[in-house]
């Protein structure tokens, strides 16, 4: 595909400024959440003794998750030699780090004591997935960048595929590592399970995948560069898959946990009883973010109904990111199983939350910040081919 | 000499060797306590043993921890520190109704100290688990961790510290056995408020001590581990739970 040719998004109309300033402004309140949480403490949060972790790392692991995911296109170029998706590979590098960048971000910024972030990078404890996965995000984004520069330096070309390789096994455990922060808690009844880290990585098919339609389906058209249905059509079958697996994961998970009778309780909680986080499994992540695009990629077809369907994919990974980390903490520890229990601590109770405004600023200024990474690099630097149409690469 | 003159060198060689002898005598006091350098010793492992028979439906312990450590509430329990709360508990199939304090258990296998991406979370050698307040970041990953829910974290700013107890906003804090106290020979502030103000349900001591009063109704009595399951080997232990 040497004859694909990449050139930066001009960047100098209205409508790219007004979007940089629409983000800047959504990074500006997130910061400003960021600060008034560590200024009051985190009292001023919905996050509770119960509920340690809230919104801000729903949308970190969300863009965390999304970010090793949207990585995919780029693999399935150069790991699985899928050539018609070569000149999707510079953006899909890109995404990759912007929406780990602001993963990250949030991440940080929600610690009680962010300001000893160097503590984090100086002292570790091995023993710790926490500690491994510093190591793995760094990594990450070393090994993409690494894998961005074969791409764009043309001695390095023949270099792409090796690099790939890494990048790709690299994604891998570093969703691993992710979904086995939740996966090692054994104490969780919640979590508790190695099919956490194959789920995560699904996960981070679907999202990232998701994330990375939408962006290109924008970047394209605000760019005014053409973009064939052949190559949207593909985009979505292989959506359309990993939605569907997604699905299978969720599915063993609770027959497994069906099976097991001292987890009955917490499958009545989560399918039927839960409130808030079943209303979510079953409207948000199944029936929204999991059937509705399923038709939509399948069934419809349409170039509107794959962005939709991408659209309907982010919104409901964002439910069930929620439901794993915020209804897997809302459903009480077992310390006493067979009695009932009742304390001080809100022991035996289903811990009550409600995300704050500080919350989903923060969470939603990471966001922002992955976009606004995006726009900028498709502005200083060539990821963005000057055609996408299905005839092939267009002449210059 | 007159009789005076030798009263008062005699006084006067008293209290002179009084005065050389008493600091000898005080080095053998401080002597048997451990000094604040001196390394917490794997031979020791400090531990509870709590009677749910004998647990009142008091909060004396609950009380006594919170003013020993300077642990104040804001009326806010959901986000307050609670370093021991007491539980009520009801069998579902029996209806027997208990009450116990739950505070951390100081895991041998502790969870906290796994997942604690900077160590701030560490157990001595001596069995007592403590969060360093200067390496702790705050993430809250040992709240996850912990299977009795023994953690709080700081969800507001500190006032009103005890030297001894070094607390901070965003950071995460929990039981320390009152390890300011273990240190200088005492025992921790909950189990002295059981034993003065309860019904005696709190004791106190060396599990490694096979001659010490709790080695000794471990062995003989039988005592059951919370979570025994996820085999944590926990210091604090329950009776006729």
């Amino acid at each position: 595909m040497a004859s694909v040719q990449y050139r930066e998004i001009e960047g100098r109309s209205a409508g790219f400024y007004g979007l940089l300033g629409v983000l800047a402004l959504v990074i500006t309140a997130g910061l400003a959440a960021a600060w008034t949480m560590e200024h009051h403490g985190h009292v001023i949060t919905g996050m509770t003794n119960r509920i340690v972790w809230g919104t801000p790392h729903v949308f970190a692991v969300f863009l965390i998750v999304a970010a090793s995911g949207a990585l995919n296109v780029a693999s399935v170029a150069s790991v699985f030699g899928r050539d018609l998706y070569k000149p999707l590979a510079r953006l899909s590098g890109l995404l990759a780090v912007a929406l780990l960048a602001g993963g990250l971000a949030v991440l940080v910024l929600d610690l009680g004591r962010p300001e000893r972030l160097v503590v984090a990078m100086t002292h570790y404890n091995f023993k710790s997935i926490f500690a491994w996965n510093i190591f793995l995000y760094t990594g990450f984004f070393a090994v993409v960048a690494l894998y961005l520069w074969t791409m764009f330096e043309r001695r390095m070309n023949g270099y792409t595929a090796r690099a790939g390789v890494l990048a790709f096994l690299w994604r891998l455990v570093l969703t691993t590592g992710t979904g086995s922060i939740f996966g090692f808690l054994v104490a969780r009844e919640p979590y508790d399970s190695a099919l956490l880290a194959p789920l995560f990585i699904v996960m981070s098919f679907s999202f990232g995948t998701a994330a990375f339609v939408l962006v290109l389906m924008a970047a394209c058209r605000w760019s005014g560069r053409p973009l064939g249905d052949a190559l949207l059509a593909r985009l979505g079958n292989l959506l359309g898959i990993f939605v569907a697996a997604v699905l299978y994961f969720v599915a063993v998970h609770h027959l497994t946990n069906l099976y097991i009778a001292r987890r009955l309780d917490l499958e009545r909680f989560l399918l039927v009883e839960g409130g808030v986080y079943t209303a979510l499994f079953w409207i948000g992540q199944v029936l929204a973010g999991s059937v509705v695009p399923l038709v939509l990629v399948f069934a419809v077809r349409t170039r509107a109904a794959l962005a939709a369907a991408a659209a309907c994919v982010i919104a409901g990974g964002l439910a069930q990111v929620y439901v794993i980390i915020v209804g897997g903490q809302a459903y009480p520890q077992q310390i006493f199983p067979g009695k009932d229990v009742s304390s001080s601590f809100f022991d035996g109770a289903v811990a009550s939350y409600a995300p704050s405004l500080p919350e989903v600023a923060l969470g939603a200024g990471g966001v922002a910040l992955a976009l606004a990474l995006t726009v900028l690099g498709l502005k200083l630097l060539p990821f963005l081919p000057r055609s996408l149409a299905d005839a092939g690469p267009a002449k210059a | 000499m007159t009789p005076e003159r030798r009263a008062f060198l005699g006084w006067g060689a008293a209290a002179a060797a009084g005065a050389a002898l008493a600091p000898g005598l005080r080095l053998v006091e401080l002597a048997l306590a451990r000094s604040p350098e001196e390394a917490s010793s794997a031979l020791e492992r400090w531990g509870l043993l709590i009677d749910a028979e004998k647990c009142a439906d008091c909060d004396a312990c609950v009380t006594a921890c919170h003013q020993e450590n300077g642990v104040t509430a804001h009326g806010r329990p959901a986000t307050d520190a609670q370093w021991i709360r007491k539980a009520s508990l009801r069998d579902r199939s029996t209806g027997r109704v208990q009450t116990l304090p739950l505070l951390c258990q100081h895991c041998e296998h502790a969870p906290c100290v796994d997942v604690c991406p900077t160590g701030a979370s560490f157990r001595r050698a001596d069995g007592i688990v403590l969060v360093d307040k200067h390496t702790c970041i705050g993430c809250r990953y040992c709240v996850m961790a912990c299977p009795f829910g023994a953690r709080s974290f700081l969800h507001e700013p500190v006032t009103g510290q005890k030297p001894d107890v070094p607390r901070g906003k965003g950071t995460v804090e929990s039981c320390t056995l009152c390890v300011h106290r273990v240190d200088r020979g005492l025992t921790p502030a909950c189990v002295e408020a059981c034993n003065r103000d309860g019904k005696g349900a709190m004791a106190f001591g060396d599990l490694n001590d096979a001659a010490g009063e709790l080695a000794r109704r471990l062995r003989a009595e039988p005592s059951s581990a919370l979570r025994a399951d996820l085999a944590l080997n926990p210091g604090v232990r329950y009776q006729h739970l």
